[in-house]
Protein backbone atom coordinates (compact mmCIF):
# COMPACT_ATOMS: atom_id res chain seq x y z
CA UNK A 1 0.00 0.00 0.00
CA UNK A 2 2.76 2.46 1.00
CA UNK A 3 4.68 1.57 -2.62
CA UNK A 4 1.24 2.23 -3.93
CA UNK A 5 0.91 5.63 -2.88
CA UNK A 6 4.60 6.58 -3.30
CA UNK A 7 4.08 5.60 -7.22
CA UNK A 8 0.45 7.95 -7.01
CA UNK A 9 2.27 10.44 -5.57
CA UNK A 10 5.59 10.69 -8.16
CA UNK A 11 2.82 9.83 -11.21
CA UNK A 12 0.68 13.23 -9.66
CA UNK A 13 4.06 15.12 -9.43
CA UNK A 14 4.84 14.86 -13.11
CA UNK A 15 1.04 15.36 -13.94
CA UNK A 16 1.45 18.89 -12.57
CA UNK A 17 3.39 19.28 -15.37
CA UNK A 18 1.90 17.55 -18.22
CA UNK A 19 -0.63 19.81 -16.70
CA UNK A 20 1.69 23.08 -17.36
CA UNK A 21 2.72 22.09 -21.06
CA UNK A 22 -1.15 21.63 -21.85
CA UNK A 23 -2.02 24.73 -20.82
CA UNK A 24 0.49 26.48 -23.25
CA UNK A 25 -2.01 24.52 -26.05
CA UNK A 26 -5.24 25.58 -24.29
CA UNK A 27 -4.40 29.51 -24.14
CA UNK A 28 -3.87 28.95 -27.55
CA UNK A 29 -6.24 27.07 -29.04
CA UNK A 30 -9.25 28.72 -26.73
CA UNK A 31 -7.69 32.42 -28.17
CA UNK A 32 -7.37 31.68 -31.50
CA UNK A 33 -8.89 28.30 -32.34
CA UNK A 34 -5.89 27.17 -33.74
CA UNK A 35 -4.20 23.83 -32.12
CA UNK A 36 -0.75 24.66 -32.03
CA UNK A 37 1.59 22.14 -32.63
CA UNK A 38 5.10 23.92 -32.12
CA UNK A 39 4.18 23.98 -28.66
CA UNK A 40 6.34 21.22 -28.16
CA UNK A 41 9.30 22.82 -30.07
CA UNK A 42 8.79 26.00 -28.31
CA UNK A 43 9.52 23.90 -25.24
CA UNK A 44 12.69 22.75 -26.58
CA UNK A 45 13.40 26.20 -27.76
CA UNK A 46 13.41 27.49 -24.47
CA UNK A 47 15.03 24.94 -22.55
CA UNK A 48 17.98 24.63 -25.18
CA UNK A 49 18.10 28.77 -25.08
CA UNK A 50 18.19 29.01 -21.05
CA UNK A 51 20.99 26.61 -20.88
CA UNK A 52 22.88 27.85 -24.26
CA UNK A 53 23.12 31.01 -22.24
CA UNK A 54 23.89 30.00 -19.04
CA UNK A 55 26.61 27.58 -20.27
CA UNK A 56 27.97 30.62 -21.95
CA UNK A 57 28.63 31.92 -18.68
CA UNK A 58 25.33 33.66 -17.63
CA UNK A 59 23.82 32.85 -14.31
CA UNK A 60 20.36 31.43 -14.11
CA UNK A 61 19.66 34.44 -12.83
CA UNK A 62 20.39 36.64 -16.10
CA UNK A 63 19.89 33.45 -18.72
CA UNK A 64 16.28 32.89 -17.98
CA UNK A 65 14.84 36.62 -18.11
CA UNK A 66 16.42 36.83 -21.74
CA UNK A 67 15.42 33.63 -22.63
CA UNK A 68 11.93 34.88 -21.54
CA UNK A 69 12.18 37.86 -24.12
CA UNK A 70 13.41 35.64 -26.37
CA UNK A 71 10.63 33.64 -26.05
CA UNK A 72 7.92 36.77 -25.68
CA UNK A 73 9.61 37.72 -29.04
CA UNK A 74 9.25 34.81 -30.53
CA UNK A 75 5.37 34.56 -29.74
CA UNK A 76 4.73 37.70 -31.21
CA UNK A 77 6.71 37.31 -34.30
CA UNK A 78 4.70 33.95 -34.49
CA UNK A 79 1.59 35.81 -34.18
CA UNK A 80 2.15 38.40 -36.89
CA UNK A 81 4.11 37.27 -39.31
CA UNK A 82 2.78 33.37 -39.51
CA UNK A 83 -0.98 33.55 -38.18
CA UNK A 84 -1.89 36.80 -38.69
CA UNK A 85 -2.00 36.89 -42.42
CA UNK A 86 -3.78 33.29 -42.30
CA UNK A 87 -6.84 34.67 -40.46
CA UNK A 88 -9.76 33.07 -41.42
CA UNK A 89 -8.35 30.38 -42.93
CA UNK A 90 -9.60 26.96 -42.70
CA UNK A 91 -8.34 25.47 -39.35
CA UNK A 92 -6.46 22.77 -41.07
CA UNK A 93 -4.50 25.54 -42.83
CA UNK A 94 -3.43 26.86 -39.79
CA UNK A 95 -2.37 23.82 -37.78
CA UNK A 96 -0.48 23.23 -41.31
CA UNK A 97 1.14 26.16 -40.27
CA UNK A 98 1.93 25.49 -36.88
CA UNK A 99 3.41 21.94 -38.11
CA UNK A 100 5.74 23.72 -40.66
CA UNK A 101 6.83 26.15 -37.42
CA UNK A 102 7.52 23.25 -35.30
CA UNK A 103 10.28 22.26 -37.74
CA UNK A 104 11.43 25.84 -38.07
CA UNK A 105 11.64 26.59 -34.46
CA UNK A 106 13.59 22.95 -33.88
CA UNK A 107 15.66 23.31 -36.41
CA UNK A 108 16.26 27.30 -35.40
CA UNK A 109 17.22 25.84 -31.88
CA UNK A 110 19.27 23.82 -33.22
CA UNK A 111 21.31 25.50 -34.99
CA UNK A 112 22.00 27.86 -32.57
CA UNK A 113 22.85 25.79 -30.01
CA UNK A 114 23.86 22.52 -31.63
CA UNK A 115 22.39 19.23 -30.95
CA UNK A 116 24.04 17.63 -28.10
CA UNK A 117 22.50 16.56 -24.32
CA UNK A 118 23.12 19.28 -22.31
CA UNK A 119 22.22 19.44 -18.35
CA UNK A 120 20.71 21.93 -16.73
CA UNK A 121 21.31 22.43 -12.96
CA UNK A 122 18.44 24.72 -11.20
CA UNK A 123 20.12 23.70 -7.78
CA UNK A 124 17.51 21.75 -6.59
CA UNK A 125 18.75 18.24 -5.77
CA UNK A 126 16.99 15.14 -6.77
CA UNK A 127 16.98 13.12 -3.83
CA UNK A 128 13.86 12.07 -1.43
CA UNK A 129 12.82 14.50 1.06
CA UNK A 130 14.55 12.67 4.50
CA UNK A 131 12.10 13.91 7.12
CA UNK A 132 9.26 12.12 5.26
CA UNK A 133 11.25 9.13 4.62
CA UNK A 134 11.63 9.47 8.47
CA UNK A 135 7.98 9.69 9.09
CA UNK A 136 6.73 7.30 6.80
CA UNK A 137 9.53 5.62 4.84
CA UNK A 138 8.11 6.91 1.71
CA UNK A 139 10.78 8.00 -1.01
CA UNK A 140 9.25 11.73 -2.66
CA UNK A 141 11.60 13.27 -4.98
CA UNK A 142 12.48 16.91 -3.21
CA UNK A 143 12.70 18.09 -7.15
CA UNK A 144 9.76 16.93 -8.33
CA UNK A 145 8.21 18.57 -5.35
CA UNK A 146 9.63 21.66 -6.10
CA UNK A 147 8.94 21.73 -9.84
CA UNK A 148 5.57 20.60 -8.98
CA UNK A 149 4.98 23.24 -7.10
CA UNK A 150 6.16 25.91 -9.15
CA UNK A 151 4.38 24.52 -12.31
CA UNK A 152 0.98 24.55 -9.58
CA UNK A 153 1.65 28.17 -8.73
CA UNK A 154 1.70 29.16 -12.36
CA UNK A 155 -1.34 27.52 -13.18
CA UNK A 156 -3.07 28.77 -10.62
CA UNK A 157 -1.96 32.03 -11.50
CA UNK A 158 -2.96 32.08 -14.78
CA UNK A 159 -6.41 30.68 -14.33
CA UNK A 160 -6.85 34.02 -11.54
CA UNK A 161 -5.37 36.20 -14.39
CA UNK A 162 -7.75 34.86 -16.72
CA UNK A 163 -10.82 35.27 -14.79
CA UNK A 164 -10.06 38.25 -12.66
CA UNK A 165 -8.96 40.74 -15.38
CA UNK A 166 -9.67 43.01 -18.03
CA UNK A 167 -7.27 41.48 -20.54
CA UNK A 168 -8.33 37.49 -19.42
CA UNK A 169 -11.83 38.57 -19.77
CA UNK A 170 -11.07 39.73 -23.15
CA UNK A 171 -9.16 36.93 -24.01
CA UNK A 172 -11.99 34.54 -22.91
CA UNK A 173 -14.39 36.88 -25.16
CA UNK A 174 -11.98 36.45 -28.00
CA UNK A 175 -12.08 33.05 -27.70
CA UNK A 176 -16.08 32.79 -27.79
CA UNK A 177 -16.70 35.32 -30.46
CA UNK A 178 -14.43 37.19 -32.66
CA UNK A 179 -16.81 39.38 -34.24
CA UNK A 180 -18.84 40.22 -31.14
CA UNK A 181 -15.04 40.97 -28.95
CA UNK A 182 -14.51 43.48 -31.99
CA UNK A 183 -17.43 45.12 -31.54
CA UNK A 184 -17.23 46.00 -28.18
CA UNK A 185 -13.58 47.42 -29.03
CA UNK A 186 -11.25 44.52 -27.94
CA UNK A 187 -8.31 44.94 -30.08
CA UNK A 188 -7.54 41.01 -31.46
CA UNK A 189 -4.39 41.41 -32.56
CA UNK A 190 -3.70 42.55 -29.17
CA UNK A 191 -5.38 39.75 -27.45
CA UNK A 192 -3.45 36.93 -29.81
CA UNK A 193 0.02 38.93 -29.21
CA UNK A 194 -1.01 38.26 -25.41
CA UNK A 195 -1.75 34.60 -25.62
CA UNK A 196 1.46 34.10 -28.01
CA UNK A 197 3.76 35.82 -25.13
CA UNK A 198 2.03 33.92 -22.18
CA UNK A 199 2.15 30.89 -24.16
CA UNK A 200 5.96 31.06 -25.04
CA UNK A 201 6.27 31.79 -20.86
CA UNK A 202 4.61 29.05 -20.13
CA UNK A 203 6.93 27.06 -22.56
CA UNK A 204 9.91 28.37 -20.75
CA UNK A 205 9.02 27.49 -17.61
CA UNK A 206 7.60 23.77 -18.80
CA UNK A 207 11.41 23.50 -20.40
CA UNK A 208 12.69 24.60 -17.61
CA UNK A 209 11.51 22.14 -15.49
CA UNK A 210 11.64 19.12 -17.90
CA UNK A 211 15.07 19.99 -18.64
CA UNK A 212 16.61 20.41 -15.49
CA UNK A 213 14.80 16.57 -15.09
CA UNK A 214 15.53 14.64 -18.13
CA UNK A 215 17.94 16.79 -19.59
CA UNK A 216 17.71 19.33 -22.54
CA UNK A 217 17.39 17.47 -25.11
CA UNK A 218 15.30 16.85 -28.66
CA UNK A 219 13.30 14.21 -27.02
CA UNK A 220 11.74 17.15 -24.50
CA UNK A 221 9.29 17.60 -27.73
CA UNK A 222 8.36 14.26 -26.84
CA UNK A 223 7.45 14.90 -23.22
CA UNK A 224 5.12 18.09 -25.00
CA UNK A 225 3.60 15.92 -27.11
CA UNK A 226 2.17 14.31 -23.77
CA UNK A 227 -0.22 16.98 -23.46
CA UNK A 228 -2.26 15.36 -26.31
CA UNK A 229 -3.49 12.75 -24.20
CA UNK A 230 -4.18 15.27 -21.23
CA UNK A 231 -5.67 17.92 -24.11
CA UNK A 232 -7.97 15.10 -25.23
CA UNK A 233 -8.96 13.76 -21.45
CA UNK A 234 -9.25 17.65 -20.20
CA UNK A 235 -10.91 19.22 -23.10
CA UNK A 236 -8.98 21.35 -25.72
CA UNK A 237 -10.23 24.56 -24.16
CA UNK A 238 -10.62 23.98 -20.46
CA UNK A 239 -8.17 24.99 -18.31
CA UNK A 240 -9.34 23.05 -15.19
CA UNK A 241 -9.43 20.48 -18.09
CA UNK A 242 -5.93 20.58 -18.50
CA UNK A 243 -5.27 20.36 -14.82
CA UNK A 244 -7.69 17.39 -13.93
CA UNK A 245 -6.25 16.21 -17.57
CA UNK A 246 -2.39 16.27 -16.50
CA UNK A 247 -3.12 14.79 -12.87
CA UNK A 248 -4.65 11.54 -14.00
CA UNK A 249 -2.20 11.03 -17.22
CA UNK A 250 0.45 11.80 -14.89
CA UNK A 251 -0.56 9.16 -11.85
CA UNK A 252 -1.97 6.56 -14.08
CA UNK A 253 0.87 6.22 -16.15
CA UNK A 254 2.90 5.67 -13.45
CA UNK A 255 0.93 3.21 -11.65
CA UNK A 256 0.44 1.34 -14.97
CA UNK A 257 4.40 1.30 -15.66
CA UNK A 258 4.76 -0.05 -12.23
CA UNK A 259 1.93 -2.65 -11.54
CA UNK A 260 0.53 -3.62 -15.04
CA UNK A 261 3.97 -5.69 -16.15
CA UNK A 262 3.53 -8.62 -13.13
CA UNK A 263 -0.21 -8.33 -13.74
CA UNK A 264 -0.08 -9.20 -17.22
CA UNK A 265 3.20 -11.95 -16.68
CA UNK A 266 1.17 -14.12 -14.39
CA UNK A 267 -1.53 -13.54 -16.87
CA UNK A 268 -0.36 -14.40 -19.70
CA UNK A 269 2.35 -16.50 -18.05
CA UNK A 270 5.50 -15.26 -19.50
CA UNK A 271 8.35 -13.80 -18.44
CA UNK A 272 8.41 -11.60 -20.87
CA UNK A 273 9.77 -8.04 -20.15
CA UNK A 274 6.74 -5.79 -20.50
CA UNK A 275 8.90 -2.48 -19.36
CA UNK A 276 8.20 1.06 -20.98
CA UNK A 277 4.41 1.07 -20.55
CA UNK A 278 4.74 4.52 -19.41
CA UNK A 279 5.21 5.47 -23.07
CA UNK A 280 2.18 4.38 -24.42
CA UNK A 281 -0.49 4.48 -21.83
CA UNK A 282 -1.68 7.63 -21.93
CA UNK A 283 -2.38 7.32 -25.76
CA UNK A 284 -4.70 4.30 -25.19
CA UNK A 285 -6.33 6.14 -22.19
CA UNK A 286 -6.98 8.94 -24.42
CA UNK A 287 -8.53 6.79 -27.32
CA UNK A 288 -10.70 4.99 -24.96
CA UNK A 289 -11.90 7.93 -23.29
CA UNK A 290 -12.22 9.59 -27.17
CA UNK A 291 -14.47 6.95 -27.56
CA UNK A 292 -17.03 7.98 -24.66
CA UNK A 293 -16.53 11.14 -23.94
CA UNK A 294 -15.09 13.14 -27.24
CA UNK A 295 -15.60 16.47 -25.64
CA UNK A 296 -13.30 15.76 -22.60
CA UNK A 297 -14.14 15.86 -19.21
CA UNK A 298 -14.73 19.34 -18.79
CA UNK A 299 -15.05 20.69 -22.52
CA UNK A 300 -17.64 22.38 -24.14
CA UNK A 301 -20.04 19.77 -25.14
CA UNK A 302 -20.35 19.25 -28.73
CA UNK A 303 -23.93 19.91 -29.69
CA UNK A 304 -25.27 19.97 -33.09
CA UNK A 305 -28.78 21.76 -34.00
CA UNK A 306 -30.00 20.49 -36.87
CA UNK B 1 -44.47 60.16 -30.69
CA UNK B 2 -42.61 63.28 -30.41
CA UNK B 3 -40.94 64.15 -33.50
CA UNK B 4 -36.62 64.53 -32.59
CA UNK B 5 -34.49 66.95 -34.91
CA UNK B 6 -30.86 66.62 -33.71
CA UNK B 7 -28.33 67.11 -35.76
CA UNK B 8 -27.76 64.74 -38.39
CA UNK B 9 -24.65 62.53 -37.13
CA UNK B 10 -24.61 59.90 -39.48
CA UNK B 11 -25.31 59.49 -43.15
CA UNK B 12 -25.06 57.45 -45.86
CA UNK B 13 -24.57 58.21 -49.76
CA UNK B 14 -25.35 55.91 -52.61
CA UNK B 15 -23.95 52.56 -50.48
CA UNK B 16 -23.44 49.52 -52.77
CA UNK B 17 -22.40 46.32 -51.37
CA UNK B 18 -22.33 42.81 -53.10
CA UNK B 19 -21.19 39.60 -51.95
CA UNK B 20 -20.00 37.74 -55.21
CA UNK B 21 -23.04 37.92 -57.83
CA UNK B 22 -25.48 39.36 -55.04
CA UNK B 23 -26.09 42.53 -54.51
CA UNK B 24 -26.96 42.96 -50.87
CA UNK B 25 -27.37 46.81 -51.55
CA UNK B 26 -27.46 48.95 -54.03
CA UNK B 27 -27.32 52.88 -53.92
CA UNK B 28 -28.79 53.17 -50.57
CA UNK B 29 -28.71 56.70 -48.98
CA UNK B 30 -30.06 57.58 -45.48
CA UNK B 31 -29.55 59.55 -42.75
CA UNK B 32 -29.95 59.05 -38.80
CA UNK B 33 -30.22 62.43 -36.62
CA UNK B 34 -28.81 62.11 -32.78
CA UNK B 35 -31.08 61.45 -30.22
CA UNK B 36 -33.85 59.99 -32.40
CA UNK B 37 -34.90 55.97 -32.99
CA UNK B 38 -34.41 55.03 -36.58
CA UNK B 39 -36.05 52.11 -37.87
CA UNK B 40 -34.59 49.66 -40.65
CA UNK B 41 -37.13 47.66 -42.31
CA UNK B 42 -38.14 45.16 -45.53
CA UNK B 43 -38.81 41.63 -46.12
CA UNK B 44 -36.28 39.37 -46.13
CA UNK B 45 -33.24 39.49 -47.27
CA UNK B 46 -33.79 42.91 -48.23
CA UNK B 47 -30.42 43.94 -46.77
CA UNK B 48 -31.40 45.74 -43.79
CA UNK B 49 -28.16 43.83 -41.51
CA UNK B 50 -26.09 43.95 -44.15
CA UNK B 51 -26.75 47.98 -43.81
CA UNK B 52 -26.26 47.89 -39.99
CA UNK B 53 -23.24 45.82 -40.81
CA UNK B 54 -21.27 48.85 -42.97
CA UNK B 55 -22.47 51.12 -40.28
CA UNK B 56 -20.31 49.32 -37.69
CA UNK B 57 -17.47 47.90 -40.10
CA UNK B 58 -18.11 44.71 -40.21
CA UNK B 59 -18.46 44.68 -44.06
CA UNK B 60 -17.39 47.39 -46.25
CA UNK B 61 -19.37 48.51 -49.38
CA UNK B 62 -17.84 48.64 -52.44
CA UNK B 63 -18.93 51.84 -53.17
CA UNK B 64 -20.45 54.76 -50.99
CA UNK B 65 -19.95 56.97 -48.66
CA UNK B 66 -20.18 57.24 -44.75
CA UNK B 67 -19.97 60.86 -43.14
CA UNK B 68 -19.99 60.16 -39.37
CA UNK B 69 -19.94 63.50 -37.43
CA UNK B 70 -19.00 65.60 -39.80
CA UNK B 71 -15.70 63.07 -41.51
CA UNK B 72 -16.34 61.35 -44.44
CA UNK B 73 -15.04 58.46 -44.91
CA UNK B 74 -15.13 55.20 -47.40
CA UNK B 75 -16.20 52.95 -44.68
CA UNK B 76 -15.97 52.18 -40.83
CA UNK B 77 -13.36 49.71 -38.77
CA UNK B 78 -15.27 47.67 -36.15
CA UNK B 79 -12.88 48.23 -33.31
CA UNK B 80 -12.57 51.94 -34.40
CA UNK B 81 -16.45 52.13 -34.40
CA UNK B 82 -16.63 50.68 -31.23
CA UNK B 83 -14.05 53.55 -29.90
CA UNK B 84 -16.10 55.99 -31.37
CA UNK B 85 -19.27 55.45 -29.58
CA UNK B 86 -21.24 53.28 -31.68
CA UNK B 87 -22.15 49.67 -29.96
CA UNK B 88 -24.91 47.18 -31.09
CA UNK B 89 -26.26 43.64 -30.98
CA UNK B 90 -26.27 41.31 -33.67
CA UNK B 91 -29.67 39.00 -35.25
CA UNK B 92 -28.05 35.84 -33.96
CA UNK B 93 -27.09 36.98 -30.40
CA UNK B 94 -23.42 37.16 -30.27
CA UNK B 95 -22.76 36.57 -26.65
CA UNK B 96 -19.60 35.43 -24.76
CA UNK B 97 -21.51 31.84 -24.48
CA UNK B 98 -19.09 30.07 -21.74
CA UNK B 99 -19.18 33.53 -19.82
CA UNK B 100 -21.12 34.72 -16.94
CA UNK B 101 -23.91 37.38 -17.25
CA UNK B 102 -21.73 40.02 -15.37
CA UNK B 103 -18.80 38.84 -17.13
CA UNK B 104 -20.49 39.80 -20.43
CA UNK B 105 -21.39 42.57 -19.58
CA UNK B 106 -18.06 43.88 -18.30
CA UNK B 107 -16.76 43.03 -21.90
CA UNK B 108 -18.76 45.95 -22.62
CA UNK B 109 -16.69 48.41 -21.00
CA UNK B 110 -13.66 47.11 -22.07
CA UNK B 111 -12.89 50.50 -24.32
CA UNK B 112 -13.34 52.73 -20.60
CA UNK B 113 -11.36 50.39 -18.90
CA UNK B 114 -7.46 52.21 -18.81
CA UNK B 115 -5.09 50.09 -16.79
CA UNK B 116 -2.49 48.29 -18.68
CA UNK B 117 -1.62 44.79 -19.05
CA UNK B 118 1.47 45.12 -16.75
CA UNK B 119 -0.67 46.18 -13.95
CA UNK B 120 -3.49 44.05 -14.84
CA UNK B 121 -1.23 40.64 -14.83
CA UNK B 122 -0.55 41.36 -11.12
CA UNK B 123 -4.22 42.70 -10.14
CA UNK B 124 -2.80 45.53 -8.30
CA UNK B 125 -3.46 49.08 -6.84
CA UNK B 126 -4.96 51.14 -10.21
CA UNK B 127 -6.13 47.93 -11.99
CA UNK B 128 -7.67 46.48 -8.76
CA UNK B 129 -10.02 49.72 -7.99
CA UNK B 130 -10.68 50.18 -11.92
CA UNK B 131 -12.24 47.09 -11.90
CA UNK B 132 -14.42 47.80 -8.99
CA UNK B 133 -15.49 50.84 -10.34
CA UNK B 134 -16.18 49.46 -13.80
CA UNK B 135 -18.45 46.88 -11.40
CA UNK B 136 -20.67 49.26 -10.13
CA UNK B 137 -21.26 50.42 -14.19
CA UNK B 138 -22.57 46.97 -14.63
CA UNK B 139 -24.57 46.29 -11.91
CA UNK B 140 -26.59 49.57 -12.31
CA UNK B 141 -27.47 48.49 -15.69
CA UNK B 142 -28.45 44.81 -14.52
CA UNK B 143 -31.12 46.59 -12.48
CA UNK B 144 -32.08 48.57 -15.09
CA UNK B 145 -32.44 45.86 -17.33
CA UNK B 146 -33.78 43.54 -14.29
CA UNK B 147 -31.69 40.91 -14.37
CA UNK B 148 -30.35 40.65 -11.35
CA UNK B 149 -31.35 37.21 -10.85
CA UNK B 150 -29.06 35.70 -13.56
CA UNK B 151 -25.86 37.70 -12.72
CA UNK B 152 -23.68 34.52 -12.31
CA UNK B 153 -25.38 32.71 -15.30
CA UNK B 154 -23.43 31.63 -17.63
CA UNK B 155 -25.33 33.28 -20.95
CA UNK B 156 -24.98 29.96 -22.89
CA UNK B 157 -28.18 28.50 -20.37
CA UNK B 158 -30.19 31.24 -20.22
CA UNK B 159 -33.27 30.92 -22.96
CA UNK B 160 -33.38 33.31 -26.04
CA UNK B 161 -35.70 36.14 -24.44
CA UNK B 162 -33.21 36.64 -21.34
CA UNK B 163 -30.11 36.20 -23.96
CA UNK B 164 -30.92 39.08 -25.83
CA UNK B 165 -31.60 41.06 -22.84
CA UNK B 166 -28.51 40.36 -22.28
CA UNK B 167 -27.13 41.28 -25.23
CA UNK B 168 -28.34 44.99 -24.71
CA UNK B 169 -26.58 44.98 -21.33
CA UNK B 170 -23.61 44.43 -22.73
CA UNK B 171 -24.08 47.13 -25.57
CA UNK B 172 -25.28 49.51 -23.21
CA UNK B 173 -22.41 49.15 -20.86
CA UNK B 174 -19.77 50.95 -23.47
CA UNK B 175 -22.43 54.04 -22.80
CA UNK B 176 -22.66 54.25 -26.37
CA UNK B 177 -23.89 57.55 -28.45
CA UNK B 178 -25.21 55.51 -31.11
CA UNK B 179 -26.79 51.97 -30.06
CA UNK B 180 -27.39 49.39 -33.33
CA UNK B 181 -29.82 46.91 -32.87
CA UNK B 182 -30.46 43.65 -35.21
CA UNK B 183 -34.48 42.59 -34.18
CA UNK B 184 -33.82 43.10 -30.66
CA UNK B 185 -37.36 41.11 -30.49
CA UNK B 186 -37.51 38.67 -33.08
CA UNK B 187 -38.56 35.01 -30.94
CA UNK B 188 -40.06 36.86 -27.89
CA UNK B 189 -43.19 36.55 -26.54
CA UNK B 190 -45.73 39.57 -26.55
CA UNK B 191 -44.73 40.46 -22.58
CA UNK B 192 -41.25 39.69 -23.34
CA UNK B 193 -41.87 42.41 -26.25
CA UNK B 194 -43.29 45.35 -24.23
CA UNK B 195 -40.00 44.69 -21.56
CA UNK B 196 -37.89 45.76 -24.57
CA UNK B 197 -40.10 48.16 -26.38
CA UNK B 198 -39.81 49.92 -22.43
CA UNK B 199 -35.79 49.85 -22.39
CA UNK B 200 -35.26 50.80 -26.25
CA UNK B 201 -37.65 53.85 -24.66
CA UNK B 202 -36.00 54.44 -21.43
CA UNK B 203 -32.41 54.78 -22.99
CA UNK B 204 -33.60 57.17 -26.17
CA UNK B 205 -35.71 58.77 -23.25
CA UNK B 206 -33.16 59.14 -20.28
CA UNK B 207 -29.82 58.88 -21.72
CA UNK B 208 -30.39 60.35 -25.20
CA UNK B 209 -29.02 57.17 -27.11
CA UNK B 210 -29.22 57.08 -31.32
CA UNK B 211 -30.70 54.16 -31.86
CA UNK B 212 -30.49 52.67 -35.07
CA UNK B 213 -33.02 49.23 -34.99
CA UNK B 214 -34.01 46.27 -37.44
CA UNK B 215 -37.38 44.78 -36.53
CA UNK B 216 -39.91 42.55 -37.95
CA UNK B 217 -42.97 43.29 -35.58
CA UNK B 218 -44.71 46.54 -37.53
CA UNK B 219 -46.61 46.80 -34.63
CA UNK B 220 -43.60 47.81 -32.72
CA UNK B 221 -41.78 49.58 -35.57
CA UNK B 222 -44.76 52.33 -35.91
CA UNK B 223 -44.99 52.55 -32.23
CA UNK B 224 -41.77 53.35 -30.92
CA UNK B 225 -39.44 54.83 -34.23
CA UNK B 226 -39.23 58.54 -34.79
CA UNK B 227 -38.43 57.81 -38.59
CA UNK B 228 -38.29 54.54 -40.85
CA UNK B 229 -36.28 53.57 -43.85
CA UNK B 230 -37.81 50.97 -46.01
CA UNK B 231 -35.46 48.31 -47.58
CA UNK B 232 -36.40 45.41 -50.72
CA UNK B 233 -34.23 43.41 -52.67
CA UNK B 234 -31.19 45.86 -51.35
CA UNK B 235 -32.83 48.84 -52.96
CA UNK B 236 -34.56 51.74 -50.52
CA UNK B 237 -38.15 52.23 -51.44
CA UNK B 238 -39.53 54.56 -48.60
CA UNK B 239 -37.49 56.98 -46.00
CA UNK B 240 -39.86 59.08 -43.23
CA UNK B 241 -42.42 58.86 -40.79
CA UNK B 242 -43.94 55.91 -39.65
CA UNK B 243 -47.21 57.40 -41.12
CA UNK B 244 -45.48 58.31 -44.25
CA UNK B 245 -44.34 55.01 -44.90
CA UNK B 246 -47.26 53.11 -43.54
CA UNK B 247 -49.48 54.61 -46.84
CA UNK B 248 -46.74 54.42 -49.11
CA UNK B 249 -47.32 52.54 -52.27
CA UNK B 250 -43.99 50.56 -52.57
CA UNK B 251 -43.89 49.45 -49.52
CA UNK B 252 -47.25 48.15 -49.40
CA UNK B 253 -46.50 46.22 -52.54
CA UNK B 254 -43.34 45.13 -50.94
CA UNK B 255 -44.88 43.43 -47.81
CA UNK B 256 -47.80 41.75 -50.18
CA UNK B 257 -45.27 40.22 -52.70
CA UNK B 258 -46.35 42.29 -55.64
CA UNK B 259 -44.27 40.77 -58.63
CA UNK B 260 -40.80 43.53 -59.31
N1 LIG C 1 -21.60 37.43 -45.48
C1 LIG C 1 -22.41 37.26 -46.54
N2 LIG C 1 -21.98 36.51 -47.59
C2 LIG C 1 -22.77 36.33 -48.67
N3 LIG C 1 -23.99 36.86 -48.80
C3 LIG C 1 -24.48 37.62 -47.80
C4 LIG C 1 -23.72 37.85 -46.61
N4 LIG C 1 -24.44 38.64 -45.78
C5 LIG C 1 -25.61 38.87 -46.42
N5 LIG C 1 -25.63 38.26 -47.63
C6 LIG C 1 -26.73 38.34 -48.61
O1 LIG C 1 -27.14 39.66 -48.72
C7 LIG C 1 -28.56 39.74 -48.80
C8 LIG C 1 -29.10 40.61 -47.71
O2 LIG C 1 -28.93 39.93 -46.47
P1 LIG C 1 -29.26 40.60 -45.06
O3 LIG C 1 -28.83 39.64 -44.04
O4 LIG C 1 -28.69 41.94 -45.03
O5 LIG C 1 -30.84 40.68 -45.10
P2 LIG C 1 -31.86 41.07 -43.96
O6 LIG C 1 -32.69 42.18 -44.50
O7 LIG C 1 -31.17 41.33 -42.69
O8 LIG C 1 -32.74 39.78 -43.85
P3 LIG C 1 -33.43 39.10 -42.57
O9 LIG C 1 -34.70 39.82 -42.32
O10 LIG C 1 -33.66 37.70 -42.99
O11 LIG C 1 -32.48 39.21 -41.44
C9 LIG C 1 -29.08 38.32 -48.76
O12 LIG C 1 -29.28 37.88 -50.09
C10 LIG C 1 -27.95 37.57 -48.12
O13 LIG C 1 -27.93 36.24 -48.57
MG1 LIG D 1 -31.07 40.46 -40.88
Amino acid sequence: MQFFIEVLIAGLLSGVMYSLVALGYVLIYKASGVFNFAQGAMVFFAALTAVGLHDLGLSLWVAVPLTMVAMIVLGLVTEKFVLRPLVAQPEITLFMATIGLTFFVEGLAQAIWGASVRGLELGIADVPLEWLMEVSGMAISQFDLIAAGIAAALVAGLALFFSRTKVGRALRAVADDHQAALSVGIPLQHIWGVVWAVAGFVALVSGLLWGARNGVQFALTFVALKALPVLILGGFTSVPGAIVGGLIIGASEKLAEVFLPPLLQQLFDTQMNLGGIEGWFPYVLALLFLLVRPEGLFGEKIIRRI
Amino acid sequence: MSKKSGEVILSFDNISLSFGGVKALTSIGFDVREHEIRAIIGPNGAGKSSMLNVINGVYHPQQGEIVFRGQKRRGMNTYESAKSGIARTFQNIALFKGMSVLDNIMTGRNLKMRSNFLLDAIYWGPAQREEIAHRKAVEEIIDFLEIQHIRKTPVGRLPYGLQKRVELGRALAAEPSILLLDEPMAGMNVEEKQDMCRFILDVNDQLGTTIVLIEHDMGVVMDISDRVVVLDYGKKIADGTPDEVRSNQNVIDAYLGVAH
